[in-house]
């Protein structure tokens, strides 16, 4: 697991508008360049060496699986505010106001009542 | 000495800015006893007539990530700029510039250490919803200078609800012992119950009702000993897994003081959380917020 590097993504993705639609068009495509361009970064001049998604991350990525996610750590604030901006607006221009987050907390509803899975890395 | 007229302890809402300002047709129906509400409380500091805020939040992972994460900072800039990009994309939360104190932010930075509190700190901090949606909703002039203080309720592992409220007496000794003629004033949000990206949010009530109902009882009458009794991280992750920002509210108690009880107190039940208002004055009540306390606050 490498839920840091997966956080990251999410964080990182979410400030940036360009990104943002990037991913939304074109998952898999954005990961390669994100993991060229962004995922390594620490400044101009200085890279994270050892820093890698694992298939199974990549995966959930590609296929924008939330439930994956949180299933496997990904910070519960980093998940839901990235794909509220990838799916809000179509959401709620189809069935109204906040129905993509009910139905993201529906897709969740067999976790409640048990200890959900850590977020601490 | 400076001094302390006001301690402001509530929740923050990002959504409430939109609710409120959305053309008639588009208000929810809750928009407006919502409004009202706020702009009760807004009147609790207005009459405390602060000449400086000093203000708790926590960072939602816009100037901090898990790269290096602060467990409690202080803001020590000349200006501040507020509100990220995708704060306004989702809530449409304005863009602000709001003065700080370089002195008093000096002057809380080593006090704080002084007492066994070795906070981190930033020149160059923009700052989120935790502090902008209370300016918002109690000082929209936004006219004031600002102390920022950014608790860490989100990157595990956490200080404990203990860790907060200490830092909060230690807060108030810095405050009691600064020597200015200011009027400071103390607002701190957080949460009650809540739940974020989880199967409980967004409900028709907050995700532990119960829990909300003990959690304003507790503050409204000072029950330190109660809330470090029964709120442990693993207590506040049962009633919801973002309720850890319970624990700012904890840490505004420790400024009021142990067995301080609050001056106001009002809330509202919301969709997918319940709404906290909290004032003290530890200095007394100015005549203005008695007649408000009376006519406007629901306890």
């Amino acid at each position: 697991m490498s839920t840091y590097y997966v956080d990251k993504f999410l964080y990182t993705i979410d400030r940036d508008p360009e990104w943002l639609a990037r991913y939304k068009e074109d998952p898999e495509g954005t990961i390669e360049k994100w993991e060229k361009e962004v995922g390594t970064w620490l400044n101009d001049v200085e890279r994270t060496s050892w820093l890698e998604f694992t298939p199974d991350e990549r995966d959930a990525l590609v296929r924008h699986d939330y439930v994956w996610l949180f299933e496997h750590g990904a910070h519960f604030f980093l998940n839901l505010t990235l794909f509220i901006a990838l799916f809000d607006e179509e959401y709620a221009a189809r069935s109204g106001p906040l129905s993509f987050q009910r139905e993201f907390a529906a897709r969740l509803a067999h976790w409640t009542g048990k200890d959900y899975p850590s977020v601490a890395l | 000495m400076a001094e302390l007229t006001a301690v402001l302890a509530s929740t923050h809402h990002p959504f409430y800015h939109k609710a409120t300002t959305s053309p008639p047709d588009e208000r929810p129906p809750y928009a407006g006893v919502w409004q009202q509400k706020v702009e009760a409380y807004r009147e609790t500091l207005t009459a405390a007539r602060p000449d400086v805020l000093v203000m708790v939040g926590a960072d939602h992972f816009h100037q901090f990530f898990l790269d290096n994460y602060p467990q409690f900072l202080v803001g020590k800039a000349p200006r501040y700029d507020a509100t990220f990009y995708n704060e306004e994309r989702e809530f449409g939360i304005p863009r602000y510039v709001l003065d700080g104190d370089v002195a008093f932010s000096g002057a809380m930075l080593e006090g704080l250490m002084d007492q066994g509190f070795d906070m981190a700190f930033s020149h160059e901090l923009k700052i989120d919803h935790s502090i902008v949606c209370p300016i918002i909703t109690v000082r929209p002039d936004a006219d004031l200078p600002v102390v920022p203080i950014y608790t860490n309720i989100f990157a595990p592992p956490l200080p404990s609800p203990r860790r907060f409220y200490e830092l909060g007496r230690a807060i108030r000794t810095v405050i009691d012992a600064y020597p200015s003629d200011q009027r400071v004033a103390a607002i701190g949000t957080g949460h009650l119950s809540l739940e974020l990206g989880g199967p409980r949010q967004f409900g028709e009530h907050g995700p532990d009702p119960e829990f909300d109902r003990k959690a304003i009882e507790w503050l409204s009458t000072g029950n330190v000993d109660a809330i470090l009794e029964n709120v442990t991280h693993a207590s506040m992750a049962g009633a919801g897994n973002a309720t850890h920002g319970f624990m700012d509210l904890v840490l505004m108690l420790g400024i009021a003081g142990p067995g301080a009880v609050a001056d106001y107190v009002d809330e509202l039940d919301l969709f997918h959380t319940r709404e906290m208002y909290l004032t003290w004055y530890p200095n007394g009540a100015p005549e203005p917020a008695r007649a408000a306390a009376t006519e406007g606050a629901q306890p």
